[in-house]
């Protein structure tokens, strides 16, 4: 049996569970609020459970630096206040440039994050190499670093925010798939799921690279895309790597847990997958990764991978997140497209979208990242000009 | 006696552990390897998937043959780096005789 609800989320990653826990304990909707979480898998089933954990302030808009300084405040407060050791670590952030062209895009970036309050530095192939011995720098023209950066492991923080949620009466049921939604005369929904039916007021979707799969139960299409991709772990080794290190020009990113392990990935060539979520892994990953990790730090060579897994990112057509309720269907909103940073912006996209949803001024990106810019009709546009993407 | 039962060794998850993810209501395997991060260190699971399905099935009393294991992962065994930054290039040619 699942509740009635006012707000039904559908998908129980990071992003729906932040928001649930934020909707559940704003003051503004105390008494009466029934909020209720479906998923049609375990917790952590998603990408949620697949990504980095990078979490990151270094972007190139002063939006985006902004909302992840707030973001990086609640990551850096979360395990004293939801009681969960979330393994977070911060050792910054190095972002390695080898072209002249994406040196300047990192100097450009760099005086964006400065005006608002970042320590980011530019700093050259031999500081870099100071920072972490082990790199062999010569391919490189230009680097950038924020000290204040970090990574967390993000398991714990989705049973960190369930937690919360489930003390705040928040209903979370999972290998729950929804199988339908009908609209109700009059607004509302029904929710068709195989333990049962339920009525909902408003619906968010927060299902991320299966948002559209939700979308068309009302009817609806959405215009983002699943793009695979993967990430490996590697045998547990002392500390020895501070920042998290990444390569511009390939998407390389790889950086060294609190548990021991390395952790990293690389852009491959886009792949079609014909919109369908694929999760399999891919030699052609391995290899790739191992050359561009072993040219970047060649005294890794004999380091061993043991694991290696894949997830998907979430693409819109312009880059941006797609945030808010769909024009052709009240009561249906969408926080989806956040291109494989949902995890780091989930904590502060969730406490704006929710205080939003409970009444609240909205924040600049939900008129930023409406979803009424894809509707017909709508000239398109360039996006919000971001480029500090990773993969 | 200690009344300390570790069953994954590689990521130091004790019987306890198991037990108590359990009671939180985590009762399949990938749920249980997720809340204690069991099966993720070097042994990928080898060596501790039995002990803690047993476990898991005691503990919930469940039917051990409804437990299915974890997704298994590439690379089979522990794998280095310079192996497979090696593969895919081209083979060495064999020694022309003279």
């Amino acid at each position: 049996m699942i509740p009635d609800a006012d707000i039904a989320i559908v998908g129980a990653g990071v992003m729906g569970l932040a928001l649930a826990y934020n909707l559940a304990s704003d003051r503004r909707g105390s008494g009466g609020k029934r909020i209720v979480v479906v998923d049609g898998h375990y917790l952590a089933w998603g990408a949620s459970g697949r990504n980095g954990g990078g979490v990151r302030q270094q972007w190139s808009t002063e939006m985006n630096v902004r909302l992840m300084q707030e973001s990086m405040n609640i990551c850096a407060h979360f395990a004293k206040r939801m009681r969960i050791n979330v393994w977070m670590r911060r050792g910054g952030y190095l972002f390695l440039a080898r072209t002249e062209a994406a040196a300047r895009r990192l100097e450009r970036n760099v005086a964006v994050q400065s005006r608002c309050g970042l320590e980011t530095e530019m700093i050259t192939p031999g500081e870099a190499q100071a920072l972490v011995p082990e790199l062999a720098v010569e391919p490189f023209v230009g680097a950038c670093y924020n000290p204040s950066d970090g990574i967390v492991f993000p398991w714990p923080f989705l049973w960190g925010y369930a937690h919360a949620a489930a003390k705040h009466a928040v209903a979370i049921h999972t290998s729950t798939p929804v199988t339908a939604i009908a609209r109700r005369a009059g607004g509302g929904f029904r929710i068709t799921t195989p333990a049962g039916t339920f009525a909902a007021e408003r619906i968010v979707c927060a299902a991320g690279a299966w948002s559209p799969e939700v979308a068309r139960l009302v009817g609806a299409s959405l215009p983002n895309r699943p793009q695979r991709h993967e990430i490996m772990s590697t045998e547990p080794l002392k500390p020895f790597l501070k920042p998290m290190v990444t390569v511009s020009e390939t998407g390389l990113y790889v950086s060294q847990s609190l548990r021991g392990e390395l952790v990293g990935g690389i852009s491959l060539p886009a792949e079609d997958d014909g919109g369908e979520v694929r999760l399999g892994s891919r030699l052609a990953f391995a290899t790739t990764m191992a050359r561009a990790l072993v040219s970047l730090m060649p005294r890794l060579g004999h380091v061993k991978v043991v694991r290696q897994w894949a997830g998907p990112y979430d693409l819109s057509p312009d880059g941006d997140p797609i945030v808010g309720e769909l024009p052709d269907v009240p009561g249906f909103h969408v926080v989806c497209g956040f291109r494989g940073h949902g995890f780091m912006m989930a904590p502060v996209v969730a406490r704006h979208f929710a205080a939003y949803l409970s009444g609240g001024r909205p924040h600049e990106f939900l008129s930023a990242w409406s979803p009424a810019r894809f509707t017909a009709g709508t000239p398109p546009r360039a996006g919000g000009g971001e480029e500090m993407f990773i993969g | 006696m200690a009344r300390k039962v570790i069953l994954c060794r590689c990521e130091d998850v004790t019987l306890a552990d198991v037990q108590h993810a359990v009671r939180l209501g985590y009762t399949d395997v990938e749920e249980v390897k997720r809340y204690t991060g069991f099966g993720t260190g070097p042994c990928q699971g080898k060596e501790c998937l039995r002990g803690i399905v047993a476990a898991i099935a005691v503990t919930a009393a469940r039917d051990p043959s409804t437990l299915a294991p974890f997704t298994s992962r590439p690379p089979l065994v522990p794998t280095e780096l310079a192996l497979l930054a090696g593969a895919g290039a081209a083979p060495p040619r064999p020694p022309k005789r003279k």
